[in-house]
């Protein structure tokens, strides 16, 4: 069964013209409204445009409009009859490597654009890279600006092999091509007579359709606890103690045997609780409450988890970090690691390589990671952390640095 | 994944994993209650994320003095009802001065009323994070805002200094004299919004059900026509079946003509609605912008 709510992330180059591709799936979707759009083109012609420009739409800031850029992650909304979408639109450019790491983390699916005239750059190879180390698995290769090369299929098949390929050799991931003009309409949600060639779904088809949620539904149980629930005694609740979070993988069921990590003591579900009433089991993303048949010692940060498929828990891992901040990575210094719902004290001692996301070579030896650079380090914490790799588990595999100003200076995916 | 499962239950499984989170990461957290629709729902999603327990945080009205009559009544039994703790926050000084947008222009009424009212709020009481309902898609510079948005110890909003938001890793830590304000019903829609109040039965404002109304017709927008809005030569109130989209300030809030007068109607007009809500709210019009009163420190 196919998720009611798809996170998709959009990445391309700067005049890919993905702003004109979201202008218009709002549009046709009526996820923006006419004053909306007529402020758009009140906009644009006043500045001398014609027309509606899509992107006007999209890019929220003064000085993104100012300067005919995206500067910041945003999010868009639209539905149809058959799902809710939530669009984390990337922007563009190369200095923003960090937005579209920080997009494609919540993403299940990444749109990528490409320019029918230019074909695959070294951006969109880039882009696709990054959404892949991320966890996305599903790809949508939309390749754009079909009207500026007469709707030819050699050009779209051409670009599409090329493409492939390179998805391909990343692994593990499916993708589909589809040839439009978003600027013209072309599949994106109407169809087109310019391109017969062409016999897929269109774009609005595919996002619909898409099913993305298996991992995470078959995964093993994975529930971080967030608060405990301990309200003041009274006729009918004379003793509770529950345990909040939400489902991060996996179900249980009341009776269910569980492992409550780090300390490893095993119990049993004796209820899940919430305001509609308790019940028999809970599902991955689900907010609930537990209680559990032990009084045990349990609190925020703990993990409980399927006592046959246990995570690990580890004070020295390997991990992919993509740096975010404008400081440089110190190694040996000490930093906050968050993960799950758990906060500790952690150094990186050693970077085993930095990725050249062009080439995909890996740089050794490197002494430090700056702004946008992408590398596998090695990372000691001072109590253990409960968790997965992540690409078993995108919750329990995941984690953000802090350092001592509590800027967030990178994020990080736990290897096996 | 359950069978039952949709949409609206992802999305408020997602908004009580954020309330948590401010529970679990702040000392004296507050709930913005503006009485609306969005309040209303925040409210509702924050019985569910702490039940069986009681609401572990004040709610936080900040009054204008401007507020419909059908507002302040609906805040004084519902808050009674659920048992929340309320407070009741008003700049004093501005409205005894006779602070009107009509007088002093839209900007600087709001400047004083609302953000200069809140900030102060919240350094009396020393709140470190105030929830709000704001939704990124009510207007294009809320797209870009963050679940967790920190503002510095004037409390203000630098959208170059927001952090990156990974995965479900809200980062609530801050320095001495900075706060946090929490978006929990970031995902949602004004059509969500209204499809959530009719599947979970919510009470909202009578104002948002459709009545016969006076109202004054001012550049295009329909102004109730009580005694806040001091009409302009050649204004001449009529009486018309309308509704309220959003509440704000009666001068500044404009109706829009309806006949839905149940909650199954008002979803159902959303799914046809073409003009955004935030088009009812002088606020949002002239030069200055959402975004330059959410820098000044507006929600």
């Amino acid at each position: 069964m196919s998720s009611h709510v798809l996170r998709f992330t959009t990445a391309g180059n700067v005049d890919d013209g993905k702003s004109t591709l979201i202008g218009r799936l709002l549009v046709e979707t009526e996820g923006a409204f006419v004053d909306q759009i007529e402020g758009a083109r009140r906009e644009n012609e006043r500045r001398g445009g014609k027309g509606i420009d899509f992107s006007l739409l999209t890019d929220g800031l003064k000085a993104e409009r100012e300067q005919g850029i995206t500067i910041d992650v945003a999010y868009r909304y639209f539905a149809t009859p058959k799902r809710k979408f939530i669009i984390a639109d990337a922007p563009g450019h190369e200095q923003y490597t960090r937005n579209l790491v920080t997009s494609a983390s919540n993403a299940d699916l990444a749109v990528i654009l490409v320019d029918a005239r230019n074909g695959i750059m070294t951006q969109t190879r880039r882009h696709a890279f990054i959404a892949h180390l991320l966890g996305i698995r599903y790809f949508i290769i939309a390749i754009n600006k079909m009207d500026l090369v007469d709707y030819l299929q050699e050009r779209y098949e051409e670009i599409r092999k090329d493409f492939v390929d390179f998805i391909n050799r990343l692994g593990g991931a499916e993708s589909v091509c589809i040839p439009i003009s978003a600027l013209e309409g072309d599949f994106v949600t109407e169809p087109s007579t310019r391109m017969p060639w062409y016999t897929g779904p269109k774009l609005i088809e595919i996002l619909e359709s898409v099913n993305v949620d298996e991992q995470l539904d078959q995964g093993a149980f994975r529930f971080p606890i967030q608060l405990v629930s301990r309200p003041p005694a009274s006729p009918e609740l004379p003793d509770f103690r529950g345990y909040m979070g939400r489902v991060a993988s996996g179900s249980i069921r009341v009776g269910d045997r569980v492992v409550v990590l780090p300390s490893g003591a095993r119990t049993r579900v004796t209820g899940i609780v919430t305001r509609d009433g308790p019940l028999e089991e809970a599902f991955v993303r689900q907010s609930v409450t537990l209680t559990l048949a032990d009084d045990l010692d349990i609190s925020r940060g703990d993990l409980i988890a399927s006592e046959t498929q246990p995570p690990q828990a580890r004070t020295e891992f390997r991990a992919i970090l993509c740096w975010m901040s404008e400081k440089r990575l110190h190694l040996n210094h000490r930093y906050v690691l968050r993960h799950t719902t758990r906060s500790i004290r952690a150094i990186v001692n050693e970077i085993d390589y930095r990725l050249d996301v062009n080439t995909l070579e890996r740089q050794s030896p490197v002494s430090e990671l700056e702004t946008n650079d992408i590398g596998q380090v090695r990372i000691k914490t001072l109590q253990p952390i409960v968790c997965d790799p992540y690409k078993v588990n995108r919750q329990t595999g995941g984690f953000i640095i802090l350092d001592e100003t509590n800027d967030t200076v990178a994020a990080g995916m736990i290897q096996p | 994944m359950t069978k039952d499962w949709t949409h609206l239950r992802e999305l408020e499984s997602e908004s009580i994993y954020i309330l948590r989170e401010v529970v679990a990461q702040f000392r004296n957290p507050v709930l913005l209650y503006s009485i609306g629709k969005d309040s209303s729902v925040l409210v509702h999603l924050a019985r569910k994320a702490f039940y069986p327990g009681p609401l572990p945080f004040p709610f936080l009205h900040v009054d204008t003095g401007y507020k419909f009559p059908e507002m302040l009544k609906f805040r004084e039994e519902f808050t009674k009802e659920i048992g929340a703790r309320l407070i009741v926050h008003r700049n004093e000084d501005a409205i005894a001065a006779g602070a009107h947008p009509l007088k002093l222009g839209v900007a600087r009424c709001c400047g004083a009323l609302k953000t200069a009212a809140l900030l102060s709020a919240l350094e009396k009481y020393q709140f470190d994070a105030a929830i709000g309902g704001a939704r990124r898609e009510e207007e294009r510079s809320r797209a870009k805002e963050r679940v967790f948005s920190l503002r510095d110890s004037f409390g203000q909003w630098d959208p170059r200094r927001q952090r990156p938001e990974l995965w479900n890793l809200y980062s609530g830590a801050i320095h001495e004299g900075e706060s946090m304000r929490v978006f929990p019903l970031s995902n949602w829609t004004e059509r969500d919004i209204w499809d959530y109040i009719v599947q979970e039965n919510i009470k909202v404002v009578p104002l948002y059900y459709a009545k016969e109304r006076l109202v004054v017709n001012r550049n295009g927008m329909l102004i109730p026509a009580d005694n806040t809005v001091h009409l302009k030569q050649g204004e001449v109130p009529e009486k018309m079946w309308v509704r309220f989209r959003t509440l704000g300030c009666m001068p500044c809030t404009g109706a829009v003509a309806s006949e839905a007068t149940t909650l199954e109607q008002i979803a159902a007009e959303m799914v046809s609605a073409k003009i955004s809500e935030r088009s009812t709210r002088i606020i949002d019009h002239g030069a200055n912008t959402m975004e330059d009163k959410k820098r000044e420190g507006y929600f």
